[in-house]
């Protein structure tokens, strides 16, 4: 995906450079664009250690494991038809506590376990789809799965630590100014989510 | 939302003393425990070093070759009525495929307008609500092999909807 769009903004760029006759800009933005990128890295590098460095005080300090648990009767209103127990549970809760915690990194992992244990589920409940490997036959998604992703794509997230870097980076005189306007958002985006998949889920 | 921003403010505090009250209660050796996590995100940064200076040289060459005005007032009209600066458009659209060539659109919008200006804060409350619809499905889906997706997509753009509308509306009221 990453290459279309890379290779696509950079024809153009220099297509449309030309075109303008602004090619000696071009020039020096792709230069600048550089250097811009590692001065940026290094502030995100303060923000990002001591964000990471405080998130495994959380870990050792049993807080992280805590949340994951603390969350479970959450999980049982959004997947009611999980079974109890199963290690999808124990996933999604994983991957939705990263990515409250903005552990953004740490949450791709777990996302990806879960999906492979919702798939794992299908074929424990004799989902002909899912029973043999590469029968040629297509998947649908299970309606777990397609909960787990709405939610995680309406991206519950607690402090959105990567914007303040960036804002601080560029004189921002106040950089933690959004951090309740993006819970805010981030609450309705969610519950907008949460709504449509209780809906979605009980046809 | 005076109030709303000085809430913002008292929280990055709380949060880093309950952290380490915790783990200071709890017996946990707090400095070594975050030493190690800290180094371990320098080692995420310095992981991405490489894609942002994809995308900033990318991002850049496309402002500076005057193709991102020409989009803005391509699209003013329908924007403005909105309450989109049309600046936002080709940030919206490249927000939905990935997260990392947004950034590269996000800092653009920092360098020109100001992470303050209204366009500022609007891309910043838009970046931290919602999450890049396509690249995730497609990398979870793929997980689990499947793909027929069935009301996954409608429902994740809903959520992007409802995520910039909420970000519109208190972008709005914040300058």
């Amino acid at each position: 995906m990453l290459n279309t769009i890379w290779a696509v903004m950079i024809l153009i760029a220099v297509l449309y450079g030309s075109l303008t006759g602004r090619m000696s800009e071009v020039t020096n933005a792709a230069l600048d664009g550089a250097g811009e990128a590692i001065s940026l890295c290094i502030t995100m590098a303060g923000v990002v250690a001591l964000w990471m460095g405080l998130m495994e005080i959380a870990s050792k300090a049993g807080l992280i494991a805590r949340l994951t648990k603390g969350i479970e009767p959450f999980l049982h209103f959004m997947f009611p038809r999980l079974p109890k127990g199963h290690p999808a549970g124990e996933y999604i809760s994983a991957n939705i506590i990263a990515n409250v915690l903005g552990l953004g990194w740490a949450c791709t992992p777990a996302g990806l376990k879960a999906m492979e244990a919702l798939a794992g589920l299908e074929a424990e409940r004799g989902n002909p789809e899912y029973l043999s490997e590469g029968s040629g036959k297509s998947r649908r998604a299970s309606k777990e799965m397609c909960t787990f992703l709405i939610l995680n794509i309406s991206s519950l997230q607690l402090i959105p630590v990567n914007m303040i870097a960036y804002r601080s980076q560029y004189g921002s005189s106040d950089p933690t100014a959004i951090i309740v306007p993006a819970i805010v958002a981030t609450l309705f985006s969610s519950l907008v989510a949460v709504v449509y998949c209780k809906i979605k889920d009980r046809n | 939302m005076r109030a709303l921003a000085n809430l913002s403010n008292i929280i990055i505090p709380f949060f880093i003393f309950f952290i380490v009250g915790h783990g200071f209660v709890a017996r946990v050796k707090v400095y070594e425990s975050f030493l190690k996590g800290a180094k371990e995100g320098l080692k995420i940064v310095v992981d991405i070093v490489p894609t942002l200076i994809g995308l900033l040289v990318a991002v850049g060459m496309l402002r500076a070759s005057g193709f991102f005005d020409m989009l803005g007032n391509l699209l003013a009209p329908v924007t403005e009525a909105v309450g989109l600066p049309a600046q936002l458009m080709p940030l919206l659209v490249v927000k939905l495929f990935s997260s990392s060539a947004a950034t590269g659109l996000v800092l653009d919008v920092f360098r020109t307008a100001g992470p303050d200006s209204y366009a500022g804060l609007l891309t910043s409350i838009l970046m931290s609500c919602t999450e890049t619809v396509f690249y995730t499905m497609s990398v979870y889906f793929l997980a689990a092999k499947v793909t027929k997706t069935r009301y996954t997509l409608t429902g994740a753009l809903l959520a992007t909807l409802a995520g910039t509308v909420a970000s519109v509306v208190l972008a709005g009221r914040m300058v």
